[in-house]
């Protein structure tokens, strides 16, 4: 069986998701919006803080959901983007002494170009290959973080202490509470343009990929091109997010970007949904909040309990958090009707 | 009785409650966290995870705060212990302190476990002056009081260990040429800095080898090999369990006959010297400050009887044998009499205070002649050792316990 054919009677790694059914509607878009902005003012720095990895989380989340969802290739390195965009952010604070705001689009450059390159080996490999060449990726990360050759910079295993930034202007605010906001900024500008790439010409290139890589090629789409691009976004928006990460808790250590993180962000996506990117936040927030659940329901068996979470989770709504918004407009239009 | 004399009675008692209360204003004082009945503290613990062996240790300190409760407290104050899961991750590890500290508010944070967690809620336990104590970790940086005083350490750590074997090294055997397995890691790190810092000038001539080794490694034996072939006849072997356990055995196998010196971390007789083979391990040096409950000699020792007590009646479920358990009785007896010192100041000040003026204080499960000793340039509570070497089935102590007070 030649290559090509086998790429035709493989099944699609990712279910088809019409462009539109993308995001969310303007209505719903304003209300969670709202409570974005609004809630803070009410709660706890600890809270607040809560908040703000929910937010970076799921900026990461989108990131390899334009990944997955969009260009429909597999990706259990996120890690280590997330890990170089950190590194980048603390190295660049706490050596060079810089802006913490103008890290953040270096750590995502940076990041671009670190996924572009490793897009480019990748192309050879698709589905299941592919995933466990990212895995590697992120196995590796920890360990090169470690390197003596690096540890100048890096701080080896013991990691880097960061400062965490003031509000600016004399703004009376919390420094988490100005956090907060700053990345609430940050990650409705990386959501908007998400949005804007995937309804552009090369998100249709990307979703065209997804769904058949031969018809897309035979239409026109430069799919090694658009595949490794692809992999440069969600890195370059992993790196923003890890950079965001590293100011938020104010430290990096290698052993803070395991493979473990890798997981964590792939399960947020499933959980959140597939190629539907309102629903980042929601896996976002079932990564940081269910292993929480699971600990107040049994220390001893906290992942257990988690495991049987998730289980429930994939098993009773196994498109995620986009299934529930599907049923809940159903649900809404038959009211409507009576 | 009348309405008025009712009225009298009451604003009588009234008054009364009113002197009793300003009385004891005057004398108690808390910070966030303490009351008059119960005292929070909070603590993290990789429960899950890579590294939820140490579980136990947070297990065992639950345990022994119920029985302390249930005897009735600390002054009359109960404890309440929260304990939350880090995986040993430190982003959580950031996540679960500032749960602790600004959501439930606790007066302290109690041996929070890993020197990569530690690291990361230092900064912020310091900005938020609230005190991070007895940490569970063996890095020397703990010990830092005027960069970072509301934080410390508890056991001795690992950079005085190290120098008491090359005190002992360079007392026994002046001409020995030295062979270094280390962990690649902060924690052998540490342990190679101690060694070399306490052979002093000495260090480059004497150590004739050096090889790390990643834990991502399947085994051990080429780095076996390699030292063996430096012709070295001193073997400092910085490993945990795991990889101490293989060296023993490839060691034993290649017939390489050096003085071998095994650190504290991997002394382990159940862990460690068992699955390697007794055969394997006798004549290893080692330096330990806990009694060790594998070890029979202390089966009549009363400290020890009452850590079995313990063990049987508030923590059955607990494995007496794993090394964790009786740290975690040791390390919550230590807060506990910090606790008793504090009186009724229980401010955060105050606790950091008492816990840095610590004099001779003895957890009965330490070595005969340990003692906790703090002061307010000297966050270091245990700092003393004793060498041990390992003949037929158990670890025989040796000469006498050596203190090496090292600074962060």
């Amino acid at each position: 069986m030649s290559a090509a054919e086998e790429i035709v009677t493989e099944a699609p790694a990712v279910e088809a998701v019409p462009k539109r059914a993308m995001t969310l509607g303007y209505g719903t878009s304003l209300v969670v919006l709202a409570a974005l902005i609004l809630i803070p003012l009410f709660v706890k720095n600890f809270i607040i803080f809560q908040m703000t990895m929910l937010l970076i989380y799921a900026l990461a989340v989108m990131a390899l959901n334009i990944l997955t969802g969009g260009s429909g290739q597999f990706s259990l390195g996120q890690s280590a983007f997330y890990a170089v965009g950190a590194y980048t952010s603390a190295i660049l604070m706490e050596h060079a002494g810089m802006n913490y705001a103008l890290t953040l689009p270096i750590a995502g450059i940076v990041c671009f170009g670190f996924g572009f390159l490793f897009g480019q080996p990748a192309l050879r490999l698709s589905g299941v290959y592919l995933a466990l060449a990212t895995f590697a990726l992120a196995t590796a990360m920890p360990q090169l973080l470690k390197l003596g050759y690096f540890e100048h910079w890096t701080g080896g295993v013991q990691g880097l202490v960061v400062t965490k930034p003031d509000a600016p202007f004399g703004l009376p605010m919390s420094q988490d509470m100005w956090l907060y906001y700053f990345t609430l900024a940050v990650s409705i500008g990386i959501y908007l343009a998400s949005v804007n790439l995937l309804r552009s010409r090369s998100g249709r290139a990307f979703m065209a990929i997804r769904d058949n890589e031969i018809a897309a090629s035979a239409m026109g789409v430069d799919v090694a091109l658009y595949k490794t691009l692809a992999f440069g976004v969600s890195a370059g928006i992993t790196g923003v997010a890890g950079g965001l990460g590293a100011i938020a808790v104010q430290f990096v250590a290698p052993d803070g970007y395991t493979i473990q993180l890798a997981i964590s962000l792939f399960l947020g996506m499933v959980v959140g949904g597939v190629g539907w990117l309102p629903g980042s936040i929601v896996g976002s927030a079932f990564i940081i909040f269910v292993p929480n659940i699971a600990e107040g329901i049994s220390k001893g068996l906290s992942g257990a309990v988690f495991g049987v979470l998730l289980f429930l989770v994939i098993f009773l709504v196994p498109h995620g958090a986009r299934q529930i918004a599907i049923i809940a407009q159903q649900l809404a239009a038959k009211f409507k009707k009576n | 009785m009348s309405v008025t004399t009712r009225l009298a009675v009451f604003g009588a008692a009234l008054a009364l409650v009113a002197t009793s209360g300003s009385a004891a204003f005057a004398q108690k004082k808390y910070d966030t966290g303490a009351t008059d009945t119960e005292i929070k503290i909070g603590n993290i613990m990789p429960y899950s995870g890579p590294a939820s062996a140490y579980g136990i240790i947070g297990r065992t300190e639950a345990a022994y705060f119920k029985k302390i409760n249930d005897a009735g407290g600390v002054n009359g104050r109960k404890i309440n212990f929260i304990s939350y899961d880090d995986a040993y991750s430190p982003p959580k590890a950031v996540e679960q302190a500032r749960k602790l500290v600004e959501s439930d508010e606790v007066l302290l944070i109690f041996n929070s476990l890993g020197t990569p967690s530690n690291s990361a809620i230092q900064k912020y336990m310091n900005s938020k002056k609230v005190p991070q104590l007895f940490v569970a970790t063996g890095a020397t940086k703990w010990n830092d009081p005027k960069d970072f005083p509301w934080t410390m350490g508890w056991q001795p750590n690992y950079q005085s260990e190290t120098q008491i074997y090359a005190k002992y090294i360079l007392k026994n055997m002046p001409n020995a040429k030295i062979a270094v397995l280390f962990q690649n890691d902060d924690y052998g790190k540490d342990y190679l800095k101690g060694l070399k810092d306490g052979l002093g000038q000495k260090a480059a001539s004497m150590i004739v080898a050096e090889e790390s080794f990643e834990t991502s490694q399947p085994t051990i034996d080429s780095n076996i090999v390699k030292l063996k072939a430096s012709n070295a006849d001193v073997f400092i072997d910085i490993a945990t369990p795991k990889f101490a356990a293989q060296a023993i055995k490839k060691v034993a196998e290649i017939g390489w006959k050096p003085t071998h010196f095994l650190n504290n971390v991997s002394a382990s007789v159940g862990s460690v010297i068992k699955p390697a083979g007794f055969e394997n391990a006798q004549d290893i040096i080692s330096a330990a400050y806990l009694k060790d409950a594998s070890d029979k000699q202390w089966d009549n020792d009363p400290g020890m009887k009452e850590f079995y007590a313990f063990m049987a009646k508030d923590f059955p479920e607990g494995d007496k044998l794993d090394g964790g358990t009786v740290v975690g009785f040791g390390v919550a007896q230590t807060l506990v009499q910090v606790l008793k010192q504090c009186g009724d100041n229980l401010t955060r000040e105050n606790i950091m205070k008492q816990a840095a003026s610590l004099q001779d204080f003895r957890t009965e499960v330490l070595l005969p002649g340990i003692k906790i000793n703090t002061a307010a340039n000297d966050f270091a509570p245990i700092s003393q050792l004793q060498l041990m070497k390992f003949k037929g089935e158990k670890w025989e102590l040796f000469g006498d316990v050596i203190s090496a007070d090292v600074g962060g």
